[in-house]
């Protein structure tokens, strides 16, 4: 695919775009439908449309495998750490309104867009590791194929 | 059409299916489950399991003779589960449990607690925000697992395959 011509621009034009729907959904999600879990999975989707049609080293040039498995990590632990920290400042675990003594809904607020902001990492994270992989193996077994035929 | 052999076909059904259950939703005004079922049952899990595909034979394998044991454990699980929905609340009635427990405070009183229009948000980040944890460690097991399954292919690179495995280029 990558000399497609058209394909090539259309998707230059496009992953921008998705990237950006993406964001929106993420910092949009307290007002309309959305939230970390699609909004990760929308930022993957550019990520493997760009793997797609560029061929994954370009895409690992991007994203490195190594970097998915740390920022799949870091996800999952911002969202832990906000938890513990409501239990530090003398709350329940995952309670935010102790995050911002003395504004309980700016507490509740910064919260949700953290624990999302958590979410959202994670899942993209994953979704790319998991294409990465299943893609990297398919280059094994071709590899393997083409030595066998020699 | 009662059985589906060719795979690939199955992968599209399963994603047409995905598509008209996410404007199912649309209709039914719940826009958060719309855009998650178009995004993740349509979209990315589509992806997935054609990625996976290219890794596997393209059809089906045949199986051999009939499993009676499986027919008759299909049809006593069938049966009890339609025995239960007998004990099921009137389906819409609007003295059922659901809409008498949490859900009208969530409804009524979100605002006032968190301050920020989409209820849907607010239970799931706040109000239920142990449970939202806990997918987020299915989806980073998800991830470590086919790191496990599928990650330790580079230091066997120069060993010969066993059995020779179909593979296709995509590239």
């Amino acid at each position: 695919m990558k000399t497609n011509g058209i394909l090539r621009v259309v998707t230059r034009f496009l992953i921008p775009l998705i990237m950006l729907f993406a964001l929106y959904i993420q910092f949009h999600g307290e007002y309309s439908p959305g939230g970390g879990f699609q909004a990760g999975v929308i930022f993957a989707a550019a990520w493997i449309l760009f793997a797609l049609v560029f061929g994954l080293d370009e895409a690992l040039a991007v994203v490195p495998a190594g970097a998915q498995k740390v920022l799949a990590s870091i996800g999952v632990m911002l969202y832990a750490t906000i938890g513990v920290l409501g239990v530090v400042l003398g709350g329940q675990f995952l309670e935010f309104t102790p995050l911002i003594p003395g504004s309980p809904q700016g507490a509740q607020q910064a919260g949700i867009v953290l624990v999302e902001l958590g979410v959202g990492i994670t899942v993209a994270a994953v979704v790319m590791l998991i294409y990465t992989l299943f893609a990297d193996r398919l280059r094994v077994v071709a590899d393997l194929t083409r030595e066998e035929i020699d | 059409m009662l059985r589906m052999r060719d795979l690939f076909a199955a992968v599209m059904l399963f994603a047409i299916y995905s598509l008209v259950s996410a404007s199912l939703f649309a209709v039914l005004d719940a826009g958060d489950v719309a855009l998650t079922e178009a995004a993740v049952g349509a979209g990315i899990s589509t992806i997935l399991m054609l990625v996976a595909l290219s890794l596997a034979p393209r059809h089906e394998d045949r199986g051999r003779g009939r499993n009676l044991t499986a027919l008759v454990v299909v049809l006593v699980t069938g049966a009890t589960l339609v025995y239960a929905t007998w004990d099921l609340p009137p389906f819409g009635a609007a003295e059922n449990p659901i809409h008498q427990h949490v859900a009208p405070y969530y409804l009524e009183e979100s605002y006032k607690d968190i301050g920020i229009p989409n209820v849907v948000a607010s239970v799931l980040a706040s109000y239920r925000s142990i449970d939202t944890l806990g997918e987020v460690y299915v989806i980073f097991t998800a991830g470590i697992g086919v790191m496990m399954l599928l990650g330790a292919t580079r230091r066997r690179r120069r060993q010969p395959a066993d059995e020779p495995i179909e593979g296709e280029e995509t590239e």
